[in-house]
């Protein structure tokens, strides 16, 4: 569903990515680790065809970056730490918007899916601008899976949210896994992590120093997977 | 490798129909949001009022002065008023980064180029619309000249052109707030040159002969930087 081979991405002088390779199968869970700087968030902004690869080849379902974007972005969600949403716009107003740029087929009726599925059926008519961090971030979610796509891209979706929003947040991401789409996570936080994806890669000093399933490891032994990862690369 | 959909397939020859719904929903999301929040024309209107309040009492002029001078007031006025109404108006998108969340749109990137334009030429209308009778009782000068208020759309929409280029170039920035006007003024000289001489024109009532030639320099200027903005937008707004 993912194939990236050789990546080199470089700000200038600053090399960030550096010959990364990645693969992810459909269906996949993949949890990116690692610490600040290590590129995950450079590397998921060229996935989402947000930035150009300096070199190398990054697919997505078949299609190239960047020559065929628009392919890829039509089968991608992303959802970033900040929501990407309107506060001056409702909760529907939002979707409706979105729908629009994405051509999505029976908007009104995959609005009120999407709502469901991120429990804001309620608040729907209400401003983004009135809702708590946790519920922008769950409109966001919805938002990402509005046009049904293959792949979901998250990054660092936990950041800013506190114990009962992430509790909640944690809930709709196993539902989004539970319906089959392929996703990539960045995150910090290693226990989540554990709790959700089926296979954790390590990036460090922009490459993917490890890599293991989850059926491979106790979860307990993750922390240390991830130091010994780090101290390796 | 599929290679169904090629390039110029995917990004710059998509149907005209998905070109005009994804500018007409980024026109109807702004002006959605700007209904509500008033924020973007109030700071915009407050500013202009402001300007002209200044220059009226700043001047002090007599009667044949304040007709000469009417344009350049006018036009200083509405680019100023047009800057604060350009740089907010791309900030409310990399704000909450509503700005990757247009740019993840599988559209042509060039429609939301022009629904942004459309949006911010919309509201510097509406911000004219309403200076030009506060400054006609002001000055006691008559504006309301058909001539002047062509000047006025062409003079625009050059400015909202290049202005709109430039801001989500400069929203990238940390200086974001000094940059536009920095890259904005020097670019957009010879549209508010233009645009201050065929107003007078009107004004003063000058031959249309004279006034020609600014009036083409106008058009000349729209088109080229829509034209400019169309085909670079892409890359303006790509890491």
């Amino acid at each position: 569903m993912i194939e990236v081979r050789k990546l080199v991405k470089r700000f200038g002088l600053k090399t960030v990515l550096r010959g990364l390779d990645f693969r992810v199968e459909p269906g996949e869970f993949v949890a990116l680790l690692g610490p600040n700087g290590a590129g995950k968030t450079t590397f998921l902004r060229i996935l989402a065809s947000l930035s150009r690869p300096s070199l190398g080849e990054v697919a997505i379902a078949g299609y190239r970056l960047p020559a065929q974007a628009a392919a890829v972005r039509q089968r991608l969600g992303v959802v970033s730490h900040l929501p990407l949403l309107y506060g001056d716009l409702t909760a529907d107003e939002n979707l409706r918007f979105y729908g629009r740029m994405y051509t999505v087929p029976r908007l009104e009726q995959r609005m009120a899916e999407v709502l469901d599925l991120v429990g804001l059926s309620a608040r729907r008519r209400d401003l983004v601008r009135t809702y708590s961090r946790g519920m922008q971030q769950r409109l966001a979610i919805g938002r990402a899976m509005l046009h049904d796509p293959q792949v979901i891209l998250f990054d660092e979706p936990y950041t800013g949210l506190d114990q009962e929003a992430s509790n909640m947040l944690d809930g709709v991401l196993r539902q989004v896994a539970g319906l089959g789409h392929t996703v990539v996570m960045t995150s910090h936080d290693l226990a989540r992590a554990a709790d959700l994806a089926s296979r954790f890669d390590v990036l460090s000093h922009g490459v993917v120093a490890a890599s293991v399933l989850r059926s491979e490891i106790d979860p307990n032994r993750l922390l240390a997977f991830y130091r010994q990862a780090i101290q390796g690369a | 490798m599929r290679e169904d959909v090629t390039l110029s397939q995917t990004s710059t020859h998509r149907p005209a129909s998905n070109f005009l719904r994804a500018m007409t929903a980024v026109v109807w999301k702004d002006l959605a949001a700007e209904l509500r929040s008033r924020e973007l024309l109030s700071s915009m209107l407050v500013f202009a009022l402001l300007v002209i309040l200044i220059f009226n009492f700043a001047l002090e002029l007599d009667t044949r002065t304040r007709s000469t001078v009417t344009s350049g007031v006018l036009w200083v006025t509405f680019a100023f008023a047009g800057t604060l109404g350009l740089n907010r108006s791309m900030a409310m998108e990399k704000d909450r980064g509503c700005l990757d969340g247009l740019l993840l749109a599988p559209v042509d990137r060039s429609a939301i180029y022009f629904g942004k334009a459309i949006g911010n030429l919309i509201f510097m209308l509406v911000v004219e619309i309403i200076v030009l009778p506060v400054y006609s009782v002001l000055y006691n000068t008559n504006l309301f000249v058909p001539g002047l208020l062509l000047v006025i759309l062409l003079g625009s929409i050059g400015y909202v052109a290049v202005g709109t280029l430039l801001s989500s170039m400069a929203v990238q920035t940390r200086t974001r707030d000094v940059l536009l006007p920095i890259l904005l003024f020097p670019v957009a000289i010879p549209v508010l040159i233009a645009a201050v001489k065929a107003s007078s024109g009107f004004l003063l009532g000058i031959e249309m002969a004279e006034i020609q030639p600014w009036l083409s320099l106008l058009i000349t200027y729209d088109v080229v930087f829509t034209a400019v903005a169309f085909m670079v937008f892409d890359y303006v707004v790509e890491e």
